[in-house]
């Protein structure tokens, strides 16, 4: 498919994009025990999900010369051995229970902060992270060994059993004031990393057909004269596709549906830019080269009152997953969400991401993406309302699924990875590399 | 704070209510002499017992009708009728305050006069009384008892001592608000649907218990009103067995409109300290007390079996199900049916009337009429409204039926632009490589209207693909159904078809 109207990046405003994505894993760590900053905000925490990007990135890192092999290989092994070490009583105050940990630790004790839960999405993209680096440190060093069979210990003492709580599908998280959180992974969603890590342990498996389990709140949407497995932000078709090459394979519902989840996510990438060609609520900038509703930052303290002419009352939120058709849509783009989205549909991300840069320059500082931006609301220098700061998960999507368009390192390394294949398989993929 | 089951706040006893009592409960009444033995005993005169004893005596039956309350049951009284003249009225004043956003003036001071919504609604209410009169019951030649039935054999009862013989009874004895029991709740007094209506004053602060359908009708409504309110709900999502989208659009225009909304919370207790009603939640781990002047319950209804001495008549029942009835609506005593609220899981008005019919054929006439070949839509009158027929996605593939959804967003329908009403979706599920329509979900401002188009294509075994070819008048929101319908025809231009079609053409 071609785009006209707008030339795509140049190879080498997307290697300034990701070199400097990467720097943020650079500034925002703590180097004694490898965690890194959910935010660059006063007093952020660390956030486990972001560390798992973060050594997912390293190896990127030392692969374009960014970082050198030892350097990279010393600040997995202070991250792995922290977490090794780290307190797993599950009390309020521990860093994690059951090889699980909580969403958010103190950055320098690792001690759970905010009355965080000990959450099983995040802590599948920190052993997702893990297992990334124990494929591509496979040299017979002591320091590679030793970081070898670290990410091993991790992993295998996840107990993903427990965390179904007792029921067919794994619960979003637990607490230790109130037990399981009423929530589960229901509905497709980023949980396929989570489920494939699940099933593919030899230690704590879940049953194989909770993967069945899940799939069976799937909904299989024809929207706009795209048919396709139906979620509405679009970080949900990302994330676990940094991890995983789903080219070719497929599953029990995409073998049904003579898809896949890779083409899934660029039918679904081609369903925002017809939202934002669309643009219901009349926001400012949304076109067919400026999209992109994902889990982002958003100007909530600017309260409601911006009401056009026959527009309906603005309301706008902070951090949240706004999605595509139904919202919430407030205006606010992750302008890295159409990078995010670059090995699916790589001509209409790219000519998205250079006309969003062109129109929105402050969509980065740094050179690198905040959050995001809101053309809708204007801020006193008269550009577009900004996020403050930078937030980990942005920039580790980032690094990780250019270079999966440039060289699919990642997919590579992890489609060695045998838990990854065992539990595919378990799940019942079939087809292509597997 | 008020008192369910407070004397104290009645409705007030005006034309509209003496009119209303006038209709379906005389206070005059006198029960007529029982004839020897009836065709068709009704035991309860709501929406099921009435749709009955009506079709039973129009067909020749000799019918009797007891009634231990108000004819017309909740719908009429205490149910589907105030609260959709209560919403109505809620909706102008919402479409006052944005009427910016229709071209129009806003209001500079828009006041809310609560009591005159109550009296409309009373107003409402008498009129359509009229249909469930007792005079048409008599005129049709029903014998209409008022007072508590108790069965005493396999084929007789008793209204408040008088016996009745019957060769066959129908118990539509409907249901009742199910109160949670939270420990202080008693005591400090709630609303429920049977008393909400006769409220004469707007609480200030009100607390929404549960997010069904009737706690999230009046939620809305109340807010609109102008109380503060909070609705709090178990689970992490409105209407549980909705589409989730419906339940994220539902939570979004609640927030829109004001309403706090605290979900995946239980209340834990209520508190009376020093005149101030307190109330405590929990979400997870998180606490917190609200004080409110009034609590509406919504969790849930409870079959009316008891008192009526069931056991008597060999029938079998269930305290939180109800009635035990077969396919055909049959009790374990093969003379004796049941219908509606009492029997059925699905507690609607439309459901009870169509369950009543059932029975009449099937008691009567020998039918063989099954309750399971009943399509059934419903619809929660939220704004927007929200309606479903049919299977959802999940019930489909959990029967290994493979599905596909043809999604048309209301922000794609220009009647539903025009009308500033874009909030919304058409979602018709059709069996893949058919156009076998399984179900549909809708959420749009008349949701109820456009659901009837879907229902009626699944009871005539109408394909999605048949329903492109059905002109819709332009423009409308129900021409969503179309473009859904447009969008499942399109998929059937294989690239086969696509080339033929290109050198057809040419040619």
């Amino acid at each position: 498919m071609t785009v006209t109207g707008q030339p795509p990046m140049t190879e080498q405003t997307l290697d300034q994009l990701q070199r400097a994505a990467f720097s943020y894993f650079l500034l925002a760590v703590n180097p004694a025990n490898g965690l890194i900053a959910d935010t660059t905000r006063d007093n952020s925490p660390a956030s486990i999900g972001v560390v798992g990007f973060a050594l997912s990135a390293y190896p990127i890192a030392v692969e374009r010369g960014w970082m050198t092999r030892a350097d990279a290989v010393e600040r997995s092994l202070a991250t792995l051995r922290f977490f090794r070490d780290s307190d797993q009583s599950g009390s309020p105050e521990a860093t994690g229970y059951k090889g699980f940990y909580y969403h958010f630790l103190d950055m320098h004790t690792g001690a759970r902060v905010w009355r965080s839960e000990l959450s099983t999405i995040d802590t599948a993209l920190l052993i997702a992270g893990a297992l990334t680096a124990g494929r591509y440190f496979a040299e017979k060093t002591p320091e590679e060994t030793e970081l070898r069979a670290l990410v091993e210990t991790l992993y295998l003492r996840v107990d993903w059993r427990w965390s179904q709580g007792g029921v067919a599908t794994i619960r979003q998280g637990w607490k230790p004031e109130s037990g399981f959180l009423n929530y589960g992974w229901d509905g497709y969603n980023e949980s396929i990393v989570l489920y494939v890590l699940a099933l593919g342990s030899p230690t704590h498996s879940i049953a194989g057909d909770s993967f069945e389990a899940w799939t069976a709140t799937y909904q299989w949407e024809n929207l706009y004269g795209y048919e396709f497995l139906y979620a509405g932000p679009l970080f949900i078709h990302q994330f676990s596709h940094a991890w995983i090459d789903f080219r070719g394979i497929q599953d029990r519902f995409m073998r049904e549906k003579g898809c896949d989840y890779f083409e899934n996510s660029r039918r679904a990438t081609e369903v925002h830019r017809e939202y934002a060609r669309r643009n219901p609520h009349g926001f400012r900038g949304y076109d067919e080269n400026c999209w992109g509703l994902t889990a982002c930052d958003g100007p909530s303290h600017q309260l409601p009152d911006l009401a056009g002419a026959g527009s309906e009352r603005r309301r706008f939120f902070g951090y949240s997953a706004r999605g595509v058709p139904y919202g919430p849509d407030d205006g606010s783009l992750g302008g890295w969400a159409a990078l995010a989205s670059l090995p699916f549909a790589p001509d209409i991300a790219l000519r998205a991401a250079h006309s969003m840069l062109q129109r929105y320059p402050e969509m980065l500082s740094a050179d690198r993406y905040v959050s995001s931006v809101n053309p809708t609301l204007s801020s006193a220098a008269g550009g577009a309302w900004v996020s403050a700061g930078h937030f980990g998960l942005d920039q580790g999507i980032v690094v990780m699924m250019i270079e999966n368009h440039r060289t699919q390192l990642i997919w590579r390394l992890m489609r060695d990875c045998p838990y990854v294949g065992a539990g595919l398989r378990r799940a019942g993929f079939r087809g292509g590399w597997l | 704070m008020q008192q369910h089951d407070d004397t104290s706040s009645t409705t007030p006893q005006d034309a509209y209510e003496r009119e209303r009592l006038d209709n379906v409960h005389p206070a005059d009444w006198r029960n007529p002499q029982p004839a020897g033995r009836y065709s068709l005993v009704v035991v309860g005169a709501g929406t099921a017992g009435l749709v009955a004893a009506h079709a039973a005596a129009a067909l020749g039956a000799k019918v009797a009708l007891i009634e231990r309350n108000l004819l017309g049951g909740d719908c009429l009284n205490v149910g589907c009728v105030p609260s959709k003249a209560l919403i109505r009225t809620s909706r102008v004043y919402a479409e006052m305050r944005r009427a910016e956003q229709y071209g129009a003036q806003t209001p500079d001071d828009v006041h809310v006069d609560f009591p005159a919504a109550m009296k409309h609604m009373r107003g409402i209410r008498a009129r359509i009384s009229r249909a469930d009169s007792v005079r048409r019951l008599v005129a049709a030649g029903v014998d209409v008892f008022f007072g508590q039935a108790r069965f005493t054999g396999t084929d007789t009862l008793t209204v408040d001592g008088t016996r009745l013989r019957f060769k066959k009874a129908l118990i539509a004895t409907g249901a009742r608000p199910d109160t949670p029991s939270i420990p202080g709740l008693v005591e400090a007094g709630y609303l429920t649907n049977e008393n909400v209506f006769d409220l004469t004053a707007l609480p200030r602060r009100l607390l929404v218990v549960g997010g069904g359908p009737l706690g999230c009708e009046l939620a809305q409504a109340f807010c609109r009103f102008g109380a503060q309110t909070i609705i709090a709900q178990r689970w992490p999502l409105f209407l549980p067995q909705e589409e989730r989208d419906a339940a994220q659009l539902l939570s979004d225009a609640f927030a829109r409109d004001g309403i706090e909304v605290r979900l995946n919370t239980d209340v834990v207790r209520v508190r009376v300290e020093a005149g101030q009603t307190l109330v405590d939640l929990v979400s997870d781990d998180y606490q917190s007390t609200v004080a409110v002047d009034a609590i509406l319950v919504g969790t849930g209804r409870l079959p009316n079996v008891e008192g009526l001495d069931l056991g008597a008549a060999g029938v079998d029942c269930d305290a939180a199900t109800g009635v035990r009835v077969n396919d055909f609506l049959q009790t374990s005593n093969p003379l004796i049916y049941a219908a509606g609220d009492a029997c059925l899981e699905h507690k609607f008005t439309h459901t009870a009337d169509a369950s009543a019919r059932i029975v009449v054929r099937n008691a009567l006439f020998l039918g063989r009429q099954r309750l399971s070949a009943l399509t059934i839509p419903w619809c929660t009158y939220t704004d927007p409204e929200i309606a479903h027929v049919g299977l959802y996605v999940r019930q489909a593939r959990e029967r290994g039926i493979p599905v596909k959804t043809f999604t048309i967003p209301m922000h794609d329908v220009d009647r539903a632009i025009a009308d500033g009403e874009e909030t919304g979706f058409v979602k018709i599920h059709i069996k893949e490589r058919t156009d076998r329509i399984l179900g549909a979900t809708i959420v749009a401002s008349h949701a109820g209207e456009m659901i009837n188009e879907i229902t009626l294509a699944m009871v005539a075994g109408i394909g999605l693909g048949t329903l492109a070819s059905v002109i819709h008048a332009y423009p409308t929101q129900a021409d969503a159904i179309k473009k859904a319908a447009d969008a499942y025809n399109r998929t059937r231009l294989t690239p086969t078809i696509r080339w033929l079609l290109r050198r057809w053409l040419k040619g």
